[in-house]
């Protein structure tokens, strides 16, 4: 299995996401510019947070514009497994891949908190190590984590088990709670929380570390599957 | 600001230099030492290179009484930031710089552009970025203006530090009615470098070439360090043209940039320097200065954010986001390639020169040409005879706190806001991008793991101009002795500090007593913690009106922890737990928390500071946390005893029961030199052993109960009584 830790102008987890799944989960993994044309070769994207570009106009829109989303995109569409956090969230947001958008916090501040969250669906490919309904907390970062998408949308995501993560003491004004859900293939998941943050005992914590586990026994049996 | 460029024979007769801060005699000494009358250019040059901020003239002959080496110091004061060996191959990097008056004009833009500037400090010298620190201080008068000057200042901080990603970890915010009109805005930045990798700023070489990179020059903050060199009016409206608009995207690109060039391309790199104050004069100057150069530039090739610039515009301008190299002739285009791959503006600017001429082109003519030395070594530095300010030649008498309803006091103590949980204003910073941070805000100190190494660095920001106000020699050596004791209660080993000296108007006599004093106080203190001073900033002219801000060095100090496993954070862990206090507990209430909340004012003479005690407390606690006996240390500090221990309490809610011969007052009291610290009962044998009669066992950590028996009194009530009141204080006020 090999990863991709997508690099913007102006991404400034990418580094602390290579450390994570490479350095801590043991994957391969190497960062491709958002510059690159092409994911060939990759088993999993990883699409970090930061500011890309500034996150002048609006969070992820014009990082949606930048050359490797056309490759991003058909990597997804064929069943590639993205992963976005935080302002990668945004991204896949912006880009069409996940429904919905982030909006300011109802505080209108940047918030810094380590974030009580549940697993609400442990049956997908980022939170299949962790158990049904497991209580964890990962650290949240951001100004513009409050989830929004129309009524109609909402409860589509609702039946088709989308959500896989809810915060159980609501940050940031997100609608059902939700910090973290995937396309409806299931192959797609944006998140605000960050699970890089909490992959080592002394920095607090290793509750984020099942979601790399998670990928990387999905992968494998992906690999498996292919073969 | 003039706009039409006045003859050399104007501008001595209708004196415009005087509007951008300089005197008759400065003036007058520059044309002398010229031969000749200045043009236009040259006396705005002057103006921005012969400000305090650039040239410390008042400050200097303090500065020089500074202690700034030990074996560790790899690079002093002098440079972008000082260096100091970790050992490893690694060093730290770190550097502290006001923002003041910007703040006061435009607090969003004002506190950016301060951890913009000292971010470019950091890695101009070759060192990452790993952590920033914020040190504020507002009024305590919560109306409108100053909510949002808060909510502001922090926001921009935020703002910057955040989208950079460079975690801010540790700071301080004080509330006092001496920052009502003049609020400081200190930031600091630590980096880590391998220490081969140390750059300086210098142009060296004859025919070198000389590059501007970053963002394009425009009018923003044109002459801003004259500008921060001057006293506000309440008359005058906001000089908005001075302060300049940070953009942390350009400086995330440039930081990455600068970084590749000074790891990977040395054979090209000669030196590089960041324009901070005074912008490209200063910058250009000071690089031809340090290395015994002359440097030509043309401005038509400075990239312009608006046409029509005139040359005192572009040398003035401190539009930021942009850095200045010195590259070998013969590497122009690989460095400039390089920098292209970053989207970043840049372009060759000028070569050094033989001799020591200044040199500037526009359009195809001459606008200056003078010796470079005329803008930074010929700089007339100054003293003031020094009188002691009448408040301190009658201090008030000691403070005889009463205290009738112990539970009140206590409550309304953890209400203040300089006591009170600022987790409201910290949350709003990113302390954990990079993933290195072992300890976010809310302890003592903010604590780093150094990548590729088994260490941590830990690092403080501290303040205490209530204190100094006092008495500035005492109040200026507790500083640095709070720094350091911040540090050792995580753990650490105290390496070095830099500093910012707030101050007000360095010409007045009783100002220039308090920066000789506290500088008096804070030279015994740095050698007794062997924490040289390596780098700092000053910022004189904090009055507005004619009333100065209370004499006010703000201390960042950074510190080694070299066990991992060895790391203390100041929560109490677990019920059970003996608690200890270390540090004799005297009657010190002038200046204390207790005396603003009883009378409304700090007054009295200090007490309570004994340096050598605290420099042995402080040996003692660093030892235990070295053997791993110690569960969670925490220093004391503002509200003494009282404080500190619903500070511990506060993070799980546990409480404590204690039967002490303390005194209800001296619950309250400030005495120096103490620290809090808990430890395990299975650890208790050991760690007596250690330290003996040094740390009085205060009780034991409870569930939540907060029983405490006092020689004169009680207390009985819950822990999360008192910590909700602790939590949310500081938030309902600044609503």
């Amino acid at each position: 299995m090999k990863a991709a830790v997508l690099t913007f102008p102006g991404s400034n987890c990418d580094d602390d996401l290579l450390w994570a799944v490479k350095d801590i989960a043991g994957a391969d993994a190497e960062l491709v510019s958002a510059k690159s044309e092409s994911l060939e070769g990759f088993d999993l994207v990883l699409v970090p947070g930061g500011f890309s570009y500034g996150d002048y106009l609006r969070s992820g829109a014009i990082a949606k514009f930048a050359p490797i989303m056309t490759a991003l995109k058909n990597f997804a569409d064929n069943g590639g497994y993205v992963l976005g956090i935080c302002n990668g969230f945004q991204i896949l947001t912006e880009a069409g891949l996940l429904p919905g958008a982030l909006q300011w916090n109802t505080s209108l501040e940047f918030i810094c908190e380590p974030e009580p969250l549940k697993v609400v669906n442990n049956r997908t490919a980022f939170s299949n190590q962790y158990a049904q309904n497991q209580a964890i907390t990962l650290p949240i970062a951001h100004g513009e984590g409050n989830y929004y998408a129309d009524a109609d949308t909402l409860s589509e995501i609702e039946a088709n088990n989308q959500v896989v993560f809810r915060y159980a003491d609501n940050p940031n004004g997100s609608l059902n709670d939700i910090a973290g859900l995937t396309n409806k293939a299931g192959n797609v998941l944006g998140m605000m929380p960050h699970p890089e943050r909490a992959v080592e005992a002394l920095l607090g914590g290793t509750d984020g570390l099942g979601v790399f586990q998670s990928l990387i026994a999905a992968t494998k049996g992906a690999a498996h599957a292919a073969n | 600001m003039l706009q039409t460029e006045l003859t050399p024979e104007q501008i001595r007769d209708q004196k415009p230099y005087l509007q951008l801060g300089l005197t008759e005699a400065e003036y007058n000494l520059f044309a002398e030492r010229l031969g000749r009358l200045p043009n236009y250019t040259e006396m705005g040059l002057q103006s921005g290179m012969w400000s305090e901020h650039c040239s410390y003239k008042y400050s200097k002959p303090i500065l020089k009484t500074f202690w700034t080496k030990n074996d560790r110091v790899l690079m002093g004061p002098g440079e972008g930031a000082g260096v100091i060996r970790i050992g490893e191959g690694k060093a730290v990097v770190f550097k502290a710089e006001s923002h003041n008056h910007p703040s006061a004009v435009e607090p969003y833009e004002g506190a950016a552009t301060g951890i913009g500037g000292i971010i470019r400090d950091i890695f101009s010298i070759g060192a990452k970025p790993v952590a920033s620190l914020d040190a504020l201080a507002f009024g305590d008068e919560f109306d409108a203006h100053n909510k949002n000057l808060i909510d502001q200042v922090v926001a921009g901080i935020g703002g910057y530090g955040n989208a950079i990603g460079i975690p801010t970890v540790a700071g301080e915010v004080q509330f006092d009615p001496g920052y009502q009109k003049n609020p400081l805005v200190n930031a600091m930045t630590v980096g880590v470098m391998d220490e081969k990798d140390i750059q300086k700023g210098k142009a060296a070489g004859v025919g070198n070439a000389i590059i501007y990179v970053g963002a394009k020059t425009g009018r923003d903050g044109i002459n801003g360090a004259s500008f921060a060199s001057a006293e506000f009016s309440d008359a005058e409206d906001a000089d908005r043209s001075a302060v300049q608009v940070g953009d942390p995207f350009m400086e995330k690109l440039l930081t990455d940039a600068c970084l590749e060039v000074t790891h990977d391309h040395k054979d090209a790199l000669v030196g590089i320097q960041d324009m901070g104050a005074a912008g490209l004069v200063s910058s250009s100057a000071e690089m031809a200065s340090k290395a015994g150069y002359g440097m030509t530039m043309d401005l038509d090739l400075i990239p312009q954010r608006e046409p029509g610039m005139t040359p005192f515009e572009i040398m003035l301008s401190e539009s930021q986001e942009r850095m200045l190299l010195c590259i070998r002739a013969g590497h122009e285009q690989e460095i400039l390639d390089l920098f292209k791959g970053y989207d970043l503006d840049a372009v060759v600017c000028g070569r050094v020169e033989d001799g020591h001429q200044y040199r500037l082109l526009h359009h195809g003519e001459v606008v200056c040409d003078i010796p470079v030395s005329l803008l930074t070594d010929d700089v007339p530095t100054y003293t003031t005879v020094p009188e002691k300010p009448e408040r301190l030649k009658n201090p008030a008498p000691d403070f005889e706190p009463v205290i009738e309803d112990l539970a009140a006091t206590y409550k309304q103590l953890l209400a203040m806001p300089n006591i009170a949980s600022k987790r409201s204003l910290y949350r709003r910073y990113d302390a954990q991008v990079q993933t290195n941070t072992v300890i976010a805000p809310g302890g003592d100190a903010g604590v780093i793991r150094v990548r590729d190494t088994h260490k941590a660095l830990a690092m403080t920001a501290d303040s205490n101009g209530r204190l100094l106000a006092l008495d500035p020699e005492i109040g200026g050596a507790i500083t640095v002795a709070e720094a350091a004791r911040n540090l050792v209660a995580t753990g650490a080993e105290p390496l070095g500090i830099t500093d910012c000296l707030n101050y007000g108007d360095p010409s007045k006599p009783e100002v220039y007593y308090e920066l000789q004093q506290s500088a008096k106080g804070i030279v015994a203190a740095t050698k007794k913690f062997n924490t040289p001073v390596i780098s700092g900033n000053v910022s004189l002219y904090n009055e507005t009106d004619h009333h100065g801000i209370h004499p006010t060095p703000m201390i960042g100090m950074v510190g080694l922890i070299e066990d991992l496993t060895a790391i203390t954070t100041v929560d109490f862990k677990q019920a059970g737990d003996i608690v200890y206090l270390a540090g004799n507990t005297g009657d010190d209430y002038n200046g204390s928390s207790l005396q603003y909340l009883q009378t409304g004012a700090y007054a009295g003479r200090l007490t309570g500071f004994d340096l050598e005690a605290e420099k042995q407390t402080q040996d003692l606690v660093l030892t235990l946390i070295r053997e791993h006996l110690v569960n969670a240390a925490h220093d004391l500090s503002d509200g003494g005893l009282a404080a500190a221990i619903v500070e511990m309490g506060a993070k799980r809610e546990l409480g404590l029961i204690a039967d002490t011969t303390l005194t209800t007052t001296q619950l309250f009291s400030e005495t120096q030199g103490r620290f809090l610290l808990t430890v395990k009962p299975e650890d208790q044998a050991a760690f007596e052993a250690i330290a003996k009669d040094q740390a009085v066992q205060l009780g034991v950590v409870s569930t939540g109960d907060f029983d405490l028996k006092l020689a004169d009194g009680e207390l009985n009530t819950q822990m999360s009584q008192l910590t909700t009141i602790y939590s949310e204080a500081l938030a309902c006020a600044l609503k």
